[in-house]
């Protein structure tokens, strides 16, 4: 076979591919769509997408799920809106205390070897309480720093475009090309020999759980700057969005195989099928469902790679 | 420096439950030597080699490094520390990093700007050192590679060094994937490696290697090193000699057996490929027993018997009704959260069934009637299954598969960890129950064991190597037959 166009190859440019391929039949229905309005209209709400499933992925990365993360984002644009406009100092402190309480998951489902998704699912419920507690009502206001920094105009390409494009970069450096990502790879790849070679477990599941917090705060804070006000259920979707967009960008649920370009580009796809299905007039009753056949057909094909891989 | 102490073990034992493993073993490896250990199943090789690599804790005895007595418990960063590394037989690469990425796992030093290149780099360049021409590329992703090649990465992984010196390296059975040509290869640099003043411990079954490669063979048994000595004054025969127990009275037992053979009722029949190859064949109220060491392929055989059962072609014929006793009770055993009872008579609730609903009188009264039968100790068949000790719930399994109307009964080495009284009293019902015409094949690691069966294949590289009847059944003959008789092909 040709050396350039391996299995392991198709499957690293699925993502890329069924991106451009929604992409391009969207162009195709609605050509006023190709434009710089139209592209920053269209992706602008995907860049809180992208961070929460980066966030996911985080998680997913040590052989976890976490089915809390569209919660905490919402307890993070809750805070945005409020505390970190009216008080900046107690705003910053309970977005570090968020992070924290992350990184205290991290320690207790190591320490006490719970299932991932028991403790997260749990941790869903108090999330949302904490948001209730803090914004009974749908309403706030965004720091204007923050606002400013969402709606920026740049030239030639969208703020979202360029911003989509930085975070996947700066993770998968962080992730994929430094010694220490590669650690963190490897405890979802081989967990026992990790500890077997002198690694701690438990940090590395806390850092991991305190980088998912980390993500799931921008997240929240990118949702705010785009909205201009927020409510507490306003970002509960992303939890299986975010599933859907590590899966979707090549992602597996177990053995560390992440690809945080591909998660990016996975969120990016799934934000964009909602506009495709829109510019089909599908209405919006059957949209979930319609964006649940898409992530069936991608993941089928990627089936079919895996399968042409092992019959080589 | 010339022959310095690297690690001096002294009196060291290690128990898991009541289950002696390592009982009092001193053993001194000096630097520049390679030390051959041998034994059969059981002996304590994979437990001795686990203390060393720091991940077992002995419960008594000291170890000592360099000379030094070490103070406090001994760990896997002190083996390190100490350079003391080990290949075991499981890979520990993560399958979903690259080589270089492997070798930065190992090494906390390999950090910083260029990491990735210096570690490809420096494993690369040992595995060209061991194995020239590998073709394998630092970029490569280990699950991608084939099972040899991340084993050969395994092992030069296990010889790179950093910031600490090597001294001792463990190798468990490093050429179990390795074609000939690699094993040659890697036992001609471990001969340059001990030359340089380093040190191996190689554990193989393959003998030739133990003899052509090493300075020194240790023989375990039982928990027990029974003799170490020049690897010149060894040969294949006394080295299967020694691994053997002294007992020998208990073999002339089988002279008074007779063969089920004759009758000629066959239960089970499995071909296999190759023509040199023994088929498998099991008969009605036989006991065959699956022997050699462990993991070459017998829980394997059982696995795809299991997997053929209704099955009647002329390759393979496997009755209908067949049940499966799980050697690891944990994970394939028992129900944790059932009581006794439940567990007892989950293979029968087909006959159990009334209108369409389990039977609670018949189910009560089955599981009743085998807790009388297999003595199982409890006062109430309601009660946790975890209520039991290891040994009854494996008795409990036993009445499960026993309970059934199962035809054939595999048995994937079932008494691991289970108490001498349990251990007589499931003999007993085993036979008992061939007697009256069902078939057993019955996977064991302990040699005691196969004197309960009528029938014996011993396994070596996945294939069976070796038929022998009750009456030709002898410890020696086992021993031979699992490790190699001739120069691997």
């Amino acid at each position: 076979m040709n050396r350039l166009i391996t299995p392991r190859m198709l499957r690293s440019a699925l993502p890329a591919l069924s991106f451009t391929f929604l992409l391009a039949a969207i162009f195709y229905i609605q050509p006023r769509a190709m434009s710089y309005f139209g592209l920053n209209l269209m992706l602008n709400l995907g860049v809180p997408i992208a961070l929460a499933t980066l966030a996911q992925m985080m998680v997913i990365t040590v052989n976890d799920l976490d089915l809390g993360i569209g919660a905490f984002v919402g307890v993070v644009a809750c805070i945005g809106v409020t505390w970190l406009k009216e008080t900046p100092l107690l705003g910053v402190a309970a977005l570090l205390g968020c992070i924290a309480i992350y990184a205290a998951l991290g320690a207790l489902i190591h320490l006490r070897n719970l299932p991932s998704i028991v403790v997260t699912l749990g941790m869903s419920f108090v999330w949302l309480g904490f948001a209730v507690l803090i914004l009974p009502t749908p309403g706030g206001s965004v720091p204007d720093w923050l606002r400013a920094f969402m709606t920026l105009k740049t030239p030639y390409l969208p703020f979202a475009v360029i911003l989509s494009i930085l975070i996947a970069l700066l993770v998968h450096w962080g992730l994929m090309r430094t010694a220490y990502g590669t650690i963190a790879r490897g405890a979802g790849g081989n967990p026992r020999s990790m500890e077997q070679a002198g690694w701690s477990g438990l940090r590395i599941k806390m850092t991991m759980y305190a980088m998912a917090g980390f993500f799931g705060v921008l997240a929240g804070l990118a949702l705010i700057g785009l909205t201009t006000s927020a409510d507490a259920n306003i970002a509960l979707r992303y939890t299986l969005l975010s599933i859907a967009g590590v899966i979707l960008g090549g992602g597996e649920f177990v053995g560390g195989r992440i690809s945080p370009i591909g998660a990016v580009i996975g969120a990016l796809t799934l934000t964009l099928a909602g506009s495709f299905l829109t510019f089909l007039r599908i209405s919006p009753d059957w949209q979930i469902g319609a964006q649940g056949a898409i992530l069936i057909l991608v993941l089928a094909l990627r089936a079919l790679i895996n399968q042409a891989e092992r019959k080589k | 420096m010339v022959h310095s102490e690297i690690v001096n073990l002294n009196g060291v034992e290690k128990s898991f439950g009541a289950v002696q493993a390592l009982g009092g073993v001193d053993l001194r490896i000096l630097a520049g030597e390679c030390v051959g250990l041998v034994g059969h199943n059981g002996a304590g090789k994979s437990t001795l080699m686990n203390i060393l690599a720091g991940t077992l804790v002995h419960d008594t005895g000291s170890i000592s490094i360099a000379g030094n007595l070490l103070p406090g418990r001994y760990s896997v960063p002190l083996a390190h520390q100490n350079g003391i590394r080990c290949v075991f037989q499981e890979l520990s690469l993560c399958p979903n990093l690259s080589v270089a990425e492997n070798a930065r796992v190992l090494h906390a030093s390999l950090r910083g700007f260029g990491w990735r290149k210096r570690a490809g780099a420096l494993l690369t360049g040992m595995l060209e050192d061991i194995f020239p021409a590998n073709g394998i590329v630092a970029s490569d992703i280990v699950g991608d590679l084939d099972i040899g090649r991340r084993q050969m990465v395994e092992i030069a992984r296990a010889f790179t060094v950093t910031d600490v010196p090597l001294h001792l390296v463990i190798l468990d059975e490093p050429t179990s994937s390795l074609d000939n040509v690699a094993a040659q290869q890697l036992m001609s640099f471990v001969r340059r490696f001990t030359a340089k003043g380093g040190s191996c411990i190689l554990i193989s079954h393959l003998l030739n290697e133990i003899l052509e490669t090493s300075d020194r063979i240790v023989v375990m048994r039982d928990g027990r090193i029974v003799d170490t000595r020049d690897a010149g004054s060894f040969d294949h025969q006394s080295l299967v000699g020694s691994m053997g127990s002294v007992a020998v009275e208990a073999d002339n037992d089988g002279a008074k057996f007779v063969s089920r053979r004759a009758d000629g009722d066959k239960t089970i029949s499995m071909g296999v490929e190759g023509a040199d190859a023994i088929p498998f064949a099991a008969h009605r109220g036989e006991i065959v027993g699956l022997a050699g060491l462990a993991g070459h392929g017998q829980t394997d055989m059982l696995v795809s018997i299991f997997a053929a059962r209704g099955i009647s072609v002329e390759a393979a014929h496997v009755p209908q009704r067949v049940a499966f006793v799980a050697g690891d009770r944990q994970t394939d055993g028992v129900f944790p959260l059932w009581s006794i009872a439940l567990n007892t008579t989950i293979s029968s609730i087909t006959s159990m069934v009334h209108r369409l609903l389990i039977d609670p009188q018949r189910e009560k009264q089955l599981a009743e009637t085998w807790r009388e039968k297999i003595a199982v100790r409890t006062p109430d068949v309601d009660n946790s299954i975890l209520s039991l000790s290891g040994g009854n719930q494996q008795k409990v399994l036993f009445a499960r598969a026993l309970g059934s109307n199962a035809d054939a009964i595999l048995m994937d080495d079932p008494m691991r960890g289970v108490d001498v009284g349990t251990k007589q009293d499931v003999y007993r019902m085993i036979r008992q129950e061939a007697d009256a015409g069902r078939t057993f094949v019955w996977y064991t690691t302990e040699m005691d064991e196969l004197r309960n069966c009528d029938h014996v294949y011993v396994f070596r590289d996945q294939e069976i190597v070796a038929e022998l009847a009750r009456a030709d059944l002898t410890e020696e003959r086992i021993l031979q037959s699992s490790f190699d008789q001739k120069a691997q092909s």
